[in-house]
């Protein structure tokens, strides 16, 4: 076998598949407006490599301006607006970006996601995709081929190069998973998102080699044929867990904590309690559920040891993850999972979540990834424990930029979550819980909001937002003359922080 | 088991439309006249609901709309924009944000705490308040489910003063007396509003809102709130205690404005009446650390410092934050062996449930608000009544019992977000919480041991 067989067992790479948004009007970032002056020359279809002009018969159609790179392009010389004889064309920056997105996830970085999810490419032209505008962390943290300038390394061997993770660093005799990608789907629970956003986000994670997560809302038996892909979730409220839920999966999670509400319950409200939602939750239709925190049998790393120890014997095959958010001790709870027998310390860090939680909450408690990762890298070093454990780090990972960085601060890979519903066109209103749930069909299970989004569209645009990122991380490791994503652990000689230069 | 807090909301409408963050826009020309138009798609209603207020020449949309952008999206011509409402921008100040406004009008309409989905969309990190994080438990440490009502928490916090420790003589019998406490179930006073066409309406919705949530309301006393006696802590002038004291007997606790006679004024309460304790209403200026240790050497109970509607230092040329001086102070009194002979309660700044949390962490006992009341009473915080134009929303107008209603509401909102904090941290008293700076993250401090480790010195530093 070669190396690219061994990485892609399925076939490499996924196919790509152009896939445009559901909804009649795409928005981009900027406005292409054409006056009552054009006379369909169709100059402009010839001109505009992006495809903003398109004609049919005689007729110009309406110009699918968010394809269009904006002003950047009057340094080429396929400009329409200039190009126009008829000066017909206009050219404006889309003013709505000013009403959408936030200081995390930007209106660029909403379109930039988008426009991967729909070619599977890096966004040309002005549109920034690698960082939002938070003014710290990962916002503020930069490679320094990015501050160089374009110096792509050579790689000496000229060997592929590889974004394989293994998921299994114990010599315990367990299978050593691999996925394929340095990242994998973190949870969402049938309830809290639609069976179509669960499998959407199941077959991208079975296209590229990787995982994605049950949540803690129980197993859909439709997931049952993407079983080798799908992590379970073992939370407080236990719902839908069964024994043989957990012999069926390859890696099983904890749930002690999550970081959009860290040290709190979740609480999925009555009006999202469907009869489906009730029957794999085994609970009562229309009445509010509450998953308690915490545990109610764990105070200590002895009684966690017991938990994980339960799920080995369950499953003998399976890794066990612990999901933990980030307080003050994180380095210690991490090492705690460590002596329970954890394969993966997943640290969920305060700013990321999908799932609806309180604002004081998710803005207050606990401390951002970013100061997470290289707490608790370095603290399992001087332990003597790095080398065993699996860092998956989460909570406010948006780009591929986000995944790379956080390994150079000590991770092993990412856990994605808000992304990939913003593949789907997420445009984070917030309002997940609010009446029916997403007006866009994503986060929620009535059964007429859920018709929004068709399955294979939904998959394909998670599988190109993946090819997107994938090939932005081969780049960004061949730039630094690295050969495989495992070298990039804890390499912060690689990047740069903006306030310390 | 103390009997259980539980505070009775109702859902209160606002009589103003209030201004929405939203600013939807919809051209007539071009319209294709379809059949199913993208207005009636829209998940909330919201097209349905919408009304024009032709005295205020608001259209409701920018309130009901929740941006979700389905119906711009939807639309084959693409004649729905939207944009930020203009006047949502414009309302309050670098401080009080808009934001922050907006959610003090939603908790008082519902009195629910504000939840939403897609993680935290704000910067990193921010002035004030907004560079600390609070702590959580896991695995290691239990934490406490007040939220559900399965743990009880309990937010109720002492006023008055506790003695250092306690005296017995040769028979064992107690011999020391330990002064009276107040319990109030909340850690939140009401203070005097600095702004608004004020008038008794307003302060008969606070001072009935006090009563009915079991705490008080510290203002310059008039006859019209005699009815909630109970629950005014009268701030009494040393002219009004030479004139009478009528309210120094009826007061639960009384108050008294810093001032050069400070001493004279405590001695002629205590004269009158002892057990009652007394609160100082001192400004944290440059000299607050020292005055706040000399007053509670001289045996006051309560000391109320207030910084300014943005929390920052009085009389200072380089302000500093409230918190940082609340931290100072509390350091300071911890250091010399007086903390607990005195409780220190806090306002100026105070705008969000999380600021409670926060203040109390840095070291008060409890907080002192007003602007919140006035934003629960709709106040948009225009600041055109400090110009002697009149209110937009009329609050002079307001009945007192709509008014209490959307205070109490507010306070159940704040209450359940103080149990969230709480509970995480694992704390199942309030009282817990004060000076608890080691369940604190500070940037400052995760910036330096993480990325100075890192990155060395950090730009601006030395």
């Amino acid at each position: 076998m070669s190396t690219a067989e061994k990485i892609w067992p399925k076939g490499w790479p996924p196919e790509i598949r152009e896939t445009p948004s559901r909804f009649k009007r795409a928005i981009g970032k900027y406005w292409v407006r054409r006056s009552s002056l054009c006379n369909d020359c169709g100059i402009c279809v010839d001109l505009c490599p992006y495809g903003v002009h398109r004609k049919i018969g005689t007729k110009m159609l309406l110009p699918r301006d968010y394809r269009c790179i904006g002003f950047v392009c009057q340094e080429t010389d396929h400009y329409c607006i200039n190009k126009c004889p008829e000066k017909a064309l206009t050219l404006i920056r889309n003013p709505m970006c000013d009403a959408m997105g936030d200081k995390r996830w930007t209106a660029d970085l909403l379109i930039s996601t988008w426009y991967q999810a729909e070619t599977g490419e890096v966004p040309p032209g002005d549109l920034e995709y690698k960082v939002g505008d938070s003014g710290g962390g990962f916002d503020k943290l930069r490679f320094k081929f990015e501050l160089e300038g374009e110096r792509p390394k050579e790689i000496p061997d000229k060997k592929e190069i590889s974004t394989s993770i293994l998921l299994n660093r114990r010599n315990d005799k367990r299978p050593k998973v691999a996925i394929s990608v340095p990242f994998y789907g973190g949870g969402m629970s049938f309830g809290s998102v639609s069976l179509t956003t669960m499998l959407a986000r199941a077959k991208a994670a079975m296209a590229w080699n990787t995982f994605t997560c049950t949540g803690e809302g129980g197993y859909p038996e439709a997931l049952v044929p993407y079983a080798d892909y799908i992590i379970t979730q073992v939370a407080t409220g236990l719902f839908g867990v069964r024994e043989e839920t957990i012999q069926r999966a390859r890696v099983v999670e904890f749930k002690y904590a999550q970081g959009a509400k860290p040290g709190l319950g979740g609480h999925l409200l009555g009006d999202k309690v469907t009869q489906a939602v009730a029957k794999m939750r085994e609970a009562v239709a229309g009445s509010a559920l509450f998953s308690p925190f915490p545990f109610h049998s764990v105070y200590s790393v002895e009684d966690h040891k017991k938990h994980v120890d339960w799920i080995k014997e369950v499953n003998p095959h399976a890794l066990v993850a612990v999901k933990v958010s980030t307080p003050t001790d994180v380095d210690m709870v991490a090492v705690g999972s460590y002596y329970a027998g954890a394969h993966i310390i997943h640290l969920d860090g305060s700013y990321g979540g999908t799932g609806a939680a309180p604002n004081i909450a998710k803005k207050n408690i606990a401390m951002p990834i970013e100061y997470a990762i290289p707490k608790v890298h370095r603290f399992l070093i001087d332990e003597g424990i790095r080398d065993e454990m699996v860092i998956m780090a989460s909570g406010g990972i948006r780009t591929a930029y986000d995944i790379a960085k956080a390994i150079a601060l000590g991770a092993d890979g990412a856990v994605i979550g808000t992304s990939e519903l913003v593949a789907l066109e997420c445009i984070r209103c917030g309002n997940c819980e609010s009446g029916r749930g997403c007006p866009r069909g994503i986060a929620t299970t009535d059964p007429e909001l859920t018709k929004l989004m068709e399955l294979n569209w939904g998959a394909q645009r998670i599988i190109n937002l993946f090819n997107a990122w994938h090939s932005q991380l081969v780049d960004i490791l061949r730039r630094l003359g690295i050969q495989s994503i495992k070298d990039l652990v804890g390499r912060t000689d690689c990047l740069v922080h903006l306030d310390y230069m | 088991m103390p009997k259980k807090y539980h505070i009775d909301t109702r859902p209160t409408p606002p009589r103003f439309t209030p201004i929405g963050k939203s600013g939807v826009m919809d051209w007539r020309t071009g319209c294709l006249r379809c059949k199913r138009c993208a207005k009636t798609t829209c998940v909330y209603g919201v097209y349905n609901l919408r009304t024009f207020n032709s005295r205020q020449l608001a259209d409701s949309i920018d309130y009901y709309c929740k941006n979700c952008f389905r119906c711009v999206q939807s639309c084959p011509v693409g004649l729905i924009t939207k944009t930020i409402n203009p006047e949502y921008l414009e309302m309050g100040d670098t401080y009080w944000t808009p934001d922050i406004i907006s959610s003090t009008w939603y908790q008082a309409e519902t009195g629910k705490i504000p939840v939403s989905g897609a993680g935290y969309g704000g910067p990193f990190v921010g002035d004030g308040f907004d560079d600390m994080w609070t702590d959580m438990s896991e695995i290691v440490r239990p934490t406490r489910d007040g939220i559900h009502g399965r743990e009880y928490i309990n937010t109720s916090i002492d006023l008055g003063r506790k003695l250092p420790y306690l005296s017995f003589n040769a028979e064992g019998k107690l011999i020391s007396e330990p002064p009276s406490l107040v319990e109030i179930p909340l850690p939140i006073i009401f203070g005097e509003l600095p702004m608004g066409n004020l008038n008794e309406t307003i302060y008969l919705a606070i001072a009935q809102a006090a009563y009915r949530l079991g705490t008080f309301l510290v203002v310059t006393p008039e006859e019209f709130l005699r009815p909630y006696a109970q629950n005014i802590i009268p701030l009494l002038s040393q002219e009004v205690l030479n004139r009478n004291l009528e309210w120094v007997h009826e007061a639960k606790i009384i108050a008294l404005p810093h001032s050069e006679t400070i001493k004279q004024s405590i001695e002629r309460i205590k004269t009158a009446r002892s057990e009652a304790p007394v609160l100082v209403k001192l400004p944290l200026t440059p000299k607050a650390k020292e005055l706040v240790t000399q007053l509670t050497m001289e045996g006051v109970d309560i000391v109320h410092v207030y910084a300014d509607t943005h929390g920052r230092e009085l009389e200072s040329t380089s302000p500093r934050f409230i918190k940082e001086m609340v931290m100072e102070i509390h350091l300071h009194l911890v250091e010399k062996h007086m903390r607990d002979q005195v409780t220190l309660v806090a306002s100026g700044g105070i705008a969000m449930a999380e600021h409670v949390a926060k203040i109390i962490i840095c070291g008060a006992d409890g907080v002192v608000i007003d602007l919140p009341l006035l934003v629960a009473l709709e106040c948009r915080l225009c600041k055109d009544c400090l110009q002697g134009e009149s209110c937009p929303v009329e609050i002079q107008d307001i009945e007192p019992d709509w008014g209490a209603q959307r205070i109490i509401n507010l306070m159940s909102a704040w209450h359940g977000q103080l149990l969230e904090v709480l509970g995480a941290m694992g704390l199942r008293e309030i009282r817990r919480l004060r000076g608890e700076m080691g369940r604190a993250m500070f940037y400052q401090d995760l910036e330096r041991e993480i990325f100075g480790a890192i990155f060395g010195e950090k730009r601006g530093d030395n």
